[in-house]
């Protein structure tokens, strides 16, 4: 299988700089081999685009325990003090965009969509600043699409070619952000032959994925 | 009047909350928010009522014991729960889609204000401790209907005021509040007691309450 490759050979791709985004919702659903490849490749001035960054030193976490990060674009990070503390010290930015908008403008990102209304945040201090419109006499923001430059996912199964299957609430982003980045590494914990997944039930299509990793210590 | 302990004041808000779902039967698909909110699936009677979690599942279950939990399925607060007959899963936009386009009934949140225009401020106190919105926004927007599950008062003071001084989560969304001392609701831009705790007076009730609000002469009592 082509895309099949080690964690390490697949984060190898990833420069420092770049806007990264990360699957997962808490610590489930998150890919954490290639998270552990990410901290071994000391990567740095990462932003990374996720929708929490898990509990200090745990999943995502890591990065930003290894000073990997730049800056956090997602929706909760009251899981981990870490991030609370780095952002009040001022030694990362975070940008706060409500959980819907979040995964909304990931998924405007890769369906060819470069901004779209949504009434979430108007009026708030988290819509300060965006271009405001009525709809039948509803206050809207508009909101951009979010993309990236890689983005490492975690699904359930995983054929020759790549197609994705998930598991439960493990799903979450990873759909997603599969579409929205340049280049897209999958964390899998079983790989089947080409024709062995029942196609009704891929959820990703293999074009999507630029990479696949089988997840360690399954 | 007797002061309630913590934990009296959850369940009766839980209870209380819960009721108000059972007795409407236009809310079916529902979405809880973390603390209180959680508890008021214990209390729930009513068959053919669903619960949505914002990370991607219609039909969550009860909380998971130990040993039956399976790790890719947790609730939006983080906490393994069970799947029910007919539960589905979807991806997190398709999720907020749900919540967004009409689709949830209601959604029952914490808050730590709510102001006579029917604003709610829950997710943040400034001060840097805190540094999250989640899904409150969308929710708060989407639902089709907000119920706000809170204790009455909290330590920085009175939570149903006049003008909230917290940041909103939305502006005039509010549609019923449940707290140990009463269930209201909003109608007509006008705040309603339907129910008031059997500790208290309708007088001071009043005085712990901000907003001025509408009571019938003999407002029903609370479940407790």
């Amino acid at each position: 299988m082509d895309k099949l490759m080690t964690a390490q050979e697949a984060v190898d791709r990833i420069r420092d700089g770049d806007r990264i985004m990360i699957g997962g919702f808490g610590l489930r659903g998150c890919p954490d081999s290639l998270v552990d490849a990410l901290v071994a490749s000391g990567k740095k001035e990462l932003t990374i685009i996720s929708n929490d960054l898990g509990s200090p030193n745990q999943g995502l976490g890591r990065l930003l325990t290894n000073h990997q990060v730049k800056a956090l674009i997602g929706s909760y990070y009251n899981w981990n003090p870490e991030a609370i503390e780095a952002y009040n010290c001022g030694r990362i930015q975070v940008t706060l965009v409500p959980q819907g908008t979040l995964a909304e403008s990931i998924r405007a990102a890769g369906m060819g969509i470069p901004a779209y209304y949504t009434p979430a945040s108007a009026g708030t201090e988290l819509g300060e600043g965006k271009e405001r419109r009525i709809f039948q006499g509803r206050e809207y923001v508009l909101e951009r699409a979010i993309y990236a430059d890689a983005a490492l996912i975690h699904a359930k199964r995983a054929d020759s070619l790549g197609n994705l299957c998930y598991s439960k609430t493990a799903r979450n982003f990873n759909p997603l952000m599969a579409m929205a980045a340049t280049y897209t590494i999958a964390e899998v914990e079983e790989i089947v032959e080409a024709g062995d997944l029942d196609p009704d039930t891929v959820v990703t299509p293999h074009i999507y994925i630029n990479a696949v990793v089988r997840r360690l210590g399954i | 009047m007797r002061e309630l302990s913590k934990e009296e004041k959850q369940i009766r808000i839980a209870k209380n909350a819960a009721a108000l779902i059972d007795g409407d039967e236009s809310c079916s698909v529902i979405n809880l928010g973390v603390g209180i909110p959680t508890l008021v699936a214990n209390y729930l009677t009513r068959e053919k009522v669903y619960i949505m979690a914002e990370n991607g599942m219609v039909g969550v279950g009860p909380m998971a014991a130990a040993g039956q939990a399976h790790p890719d399925l947790i609730n939006a607060g983080r906490q393994p729960v069970l799947e029910t007959r007919g539960c589905a899963y979807m991806d997190s936009a398709e999720s907020f889609g749900m919540i967004r386009g009409g689709h949830v009934d209601m959604t029952v949140l914490g808050a730590f204000e709510v102001d006579e225009e029917a604003s709610i401020a829950n997710w943040i106190i400034p001060g840097g401790k805190q540094l999250g919105v989640g899904g409150a926004m969308d929710l708060i927007c989407g639902a089709r209907k907000v119920l706000a599950a809170m204790t009455h008062t909290g330590k920085n003071g009175l939570k149903l005021v006049k003008r909230c001084s917290l940041p909103l989560t939305a502006k005039g969304a509010v549609d019923s509040v449940v707290t140990e001392y009463g269930v209201f609701t909003f109608r007509d831009g006008k705040l309603h007691l339907k129910r008031i705790a059997p500790e208290i007076s309708l007088e001071e009730l009043r005085r712990i309450t901000e907003i001025e609000f509408e009571a019938e002469a003999e407002t029903p009592l609370m479940l407790v």
